[in-house]
């Protein structure tokens, strides 16, 4: 038989394979559906039912060992409703690709999944299957499964497949295969099928109606609501990422060289927008500006550290060797620091008047910090602390710069900054 | 509020940025239609900015799927990218493979960070070039890109969809934690104006053969589910008609005409920037976020009288000839890169080395510019 979906060439499987009966239905079901070829995309996994492709005369699509479904997902949330996406998977593919079937059902893509269940991987030489059901043999069982097999329609089932139907493959079920196709979203049909090859031989004296219900695998049909099938759609013209607004260059930087500025606090505190909002307003002062968030991966415990490296000229390797400043505003930031701070040689360090006292060779000043800024407010008030004392840029850069952005109505600093700190009187 | 997708005014435009912005923006202009995201640092800004910006943004399970999906998309005609670091890369591969035997095109943004395994998450790296030079069984290559600065993940992220698409490839964007999470001082005035990809179906009579080449060497497309042809796509070894054709002649020419096309185009996806100073005899060669650092050493070291060049390579696979042909007029050639091994020294030179080579290597923080300037001075 070749009809409009098959070449005339004969089919590429070993003598009595139930494969052969699937395509065989599979071609009578598009028939009688009524679809041209050029309307249905098949897409086959590795194994021997995957062979198939060259025979069809649809679109056909051959990729991976277990990955078929995923692939077809692609392709059938890609293309218009008016298109048919058949999948063909072995046992074994359906399990290493278990996944894949789940996550097919359960974002309901529009596909009609045929797993050719023979119990057995065929291609590779009759191993058992994770779908194998207990007590089935194989060349590399030959003492039968010892565990039951997966119940792959219960296992779509469950993850909201509109419809999930094991059939035993024999004579003419094109109509079940039709049924499936015809259902708006994931449908799975699982054809409990005999390798010729390796099953029976095994099994000689079973038949598939008795392995079926000795494994007692259900055939009745599954269905869950019909919803949606998923498709992508596209959200229309998005705003651009570079929308963001420019920071001018209105203050002078009193900055004449490349300095490294380390900023040690904790999580919640605020450590990063402050760092962001210090590099604006370097960045409004003329001076180019990198900025590093360094945090653990739970982000809302522990230390959150930046670095920071302001300079007149532009700035290229973005890393703080050894720093010139360090702002400490809590415990987490001091540990993290720590060793760092141990081994400066030189330069500035101003922490919060509650920390222990580090052992240092570089200048310590000791400030209030945390209790008029608040824990919120901490490191951006140490920063500006070193940005006034150093004669970084002008404070009112950064009083500027955190009335703007993620800061903006939620934290101003300016009062704290109008009265003289103590290192100026 | 500023007009959607419009560069901004040629004035200056200063902003506080990182390079993921950019990349995804310009990936966007570019043509790339749908984001398929699985989160992982140092990726997961480029997969916020994905879900922002990107026409389609759909998440992904798990790293194969989301490859596999990429690849449904592209066989249906759209422009899929994804973000990745080398765990879930590494998932990915077998899929990477398939997509290039199909010839289905997508970009593959690799955010670089310290392994082995797992390693350490939030520090950079330079360790899977090696990798992208071997991903493909048969050593076949895949087009790689690698920007050194933010300029650069502007203009290759952009290269890299049009690569994709003129190729019918997959294309690796190679980048690193530095790039896709420092933020930097950047003037989005200097920026340049991009294209989308533009996209040319098969228009030819019946039969249409998927992997057909036309002159340069790449099939003409056609989407799966198209009205006019029967569209066939494999992984299998195959000839013209894009089924199994196991070691036939026809199929193994097919194969090679894979390598053909990716070398045979080179030269359009060839970038590098070549800094010669009359009379050096070192060159220093830096890619990624080194590239940066090796920048400033080859300044001050000027600055000090001292000559040398620098060459900066940012396509990375297939590796562009001129390189090695710049390379053999030095007599010492540094390169630094933020590995411990010296991929791309091995890449460039093998096992064997050369006289005069020296590796600039660290691991768990960026190469400094004090690493390079060592490195030149030791004679
Ligand atoms: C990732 C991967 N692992 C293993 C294989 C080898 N392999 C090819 S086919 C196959 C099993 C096929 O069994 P099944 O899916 O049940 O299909 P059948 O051959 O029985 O039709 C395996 C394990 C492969 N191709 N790819
Ligand atoms: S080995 Fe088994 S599954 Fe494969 S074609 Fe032969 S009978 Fe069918």
């Amino acid at each position: 038989m070749s009809g409009r979906f098959l070449t005339d060439s004969p089919l590429p499987f070993c003598g009595g394979c139930g494969h052969g009966l699937v395509v065989r239905n599979t071609a009578k079901a598009l028939e009688r559906l009524g679809v041209s070829p050029l309307d249905v995309v098949l897409v086959t996994d590795i194994g021997c039912h995957g062979i198939i492709d060259g025979h069809f005369l649809t679109h056909t699509v051959h990729g991976l060992h277990g990955r078929a479904v995923a692939l077809a997902a692609g392709i059938a949330a890609g293309l218009p409703e008016t298109k048919t996406v058949l999948v063909y998977v072995g046992d074994g593919g359906a399990v290493i690709g278990l996944q894949h079937l789940v996550e097919a059902a359960h974002h309901n893509f529009d596909m009609t999944v045929i797993v050719h269940s023979n119990m057995l991987y065929g291609m590779t030489g009759g191993q058992p299957s994770g779908a194998t059901p207990c007590g089935y043999r194989t060349p590399s069982c030959p003492a039968g499964k010892a565990e039951p097999g997966y119940d792959l329609c219960q296992r779509v089932h469950s993850a909201g497949a509109a419809s999930a139907r094991r059939v035993i493959g024999k004579g003419d079920f094109s109509d079940v295969i039709v049924e499936a196709m015809t259902t708006p979203g994931f449908a799975m049909v699982e054809v409990m099928e005999h390798c010729s090859s390796y099953g029976v031989k095994h099994n000689p004296e079973r038949s598939l109606e008795a392995i079926v219900r000795d494994a007692e695998l259900s055939m009745e049909p599954l269905r869950n609501p019909v919803t949606k099938p998923f498709r992508i759609e596209s959200r229309g013209e998005a705003l651009s990422l570079l929308a963001i607004d420019p920071i001018d260059r209105r203050f002078r930087a009193g900055l004449d060289r490349r300095i490294s500025i380390l900023l040690g606090g904790s999580a919640g505190e605020g450590v990063q927008v402050a760092a962001e909002t210090f590099a604006r307003a370097a960045i409004a002062a003329g001076l180019s500006a990198t900025k590093k968030g360094i945090y653990p991966v739970t982000v809302g415990v522990g230390y959150s550290v930046a670095e920071i490296i302001l300079s007149p000229e532009p700035i290229l390797y973005a890393a703080a060797i050894t720093p010139d400043l360090v702002a400490l505003t809590s415990l987490d930031g001091f540990k993290y620091y720590q060793r760092v701070i141990t081994e400066m040689r030189s330069g500035h360090i101003l922490m919060d008047e509650e920390l222990p006292g580090p052992v240092t060779n570089a200048t310590v000043t000791r400030a209030d910090i945390r209790r008029p800024a608040g824990k919120r407010g901490a490191a951006l008030y140490a920063l500006a602390l070193l940005a006034r004392q150093h004669r970084l840029f002008p404070t009112a850069a950064l009083v500027e710069e955190s009335a703007r952005g993620r800061l903006a109505g939620k934290l101003d600093i300016s009062h704290l900054l109008s009265q003289p700190d103590k290192e100026d009187a | 509020m500023r007009r959607p997708n419009r560069t901004p005014e040629r004035a200056e435009h200063r902003c506080l940025i990182d390079g993921s912005r950019l990349i995804v923006e310009s990936l966007a202009r570019s043509g790339a239609d749908v984001f398929v995201g699985y989160p992982i640092t140092p990726a997961n800004l480029i997969y916020a900015y994905g879900f922002k910006r990107v026409p389609v943004a759909i998440a992904a399970p798990d790293e194969i799927t989301a490859l596999q999906w990429m690849a449904g998309f592209s066989a249906c005609g759209r422009i899929p990218i994804t973000a990745t670091s080398f765990p879930g890369f590494a998932l990915m591969i077998e899929s990477i493979g398939m997509a290039h035997m199909m010839e289905l095109p997508m970009v593959v943004i690799l955010a670089q960070r310290l392994g082995p395994a797992t390693g350490s998450a939030t520090a950079g790296a330079q360790g899977d070039l090696l990798l992208l030079h071997g991903m493909i069984s048969g050593g076949y290559a895949v087009p790689v890109l690698c920007p050194a600065d933010f300029t650069d993940c502007w203009e290759l992220s952009s290269l890299a969809v049009h690569t994709a698409v003129r190729l019918r490839s997959p294309v690796v964007l190679l980048t690193s934690r530095e790039t896709v999470m420092t933020q930097r001082d950047f003037d989005l005035g200097r920026l340049p104006d991009l294209t989308a990809a533009e996209r040319v179906l098969y228009s030819g009579p019946d039969p249409y053969e998927p992997y057909t080449p036309e002159e340069n060497l790449v099939p003409a497309f056609l989407p799966v589910g198209n009205d006019r042809h029967q569209v066939r796509l494999t992984a299998s070894t195959h000839g013209r008609r894009g089924v199994h054709e196991s070691v036939a002649a026809e199929a193994l020419a097919n194969t090679a005409r894979l390598q053909g096309k990716v070398i045979a185009n080179l030269p359009e996806f060839t970038k590098f920037e070549l800094d010669e100073q009359d009379g050096s005899e070192t060159i220093v060669v830096a890619w990624d976020v080194t590239a940066l650092a090796a920048r400033q050493a080859v300044a001050r070291l000027r600055s000090r009288g001292r000559r040398v060049s620098l060459l900066v390579p940012k396509t990375l696979s297939p590796i562009p000839p001129i390189y090695t042909e710049v390379l053999a007029r030095y007599a010492r050639v540094v390169i630094a890169e933020e590995n411990l091994t010296g991929q791309l020294r091995l890449i460039l030179f093998g096992c064997a080395g050369r006289p005069g080579l020296v590796g600039v290597n660290a691991i768990g923080r960026m190469v400094s510019p004090g690493d390079i300037i060592t490195a030149v001075k030791e004679q």
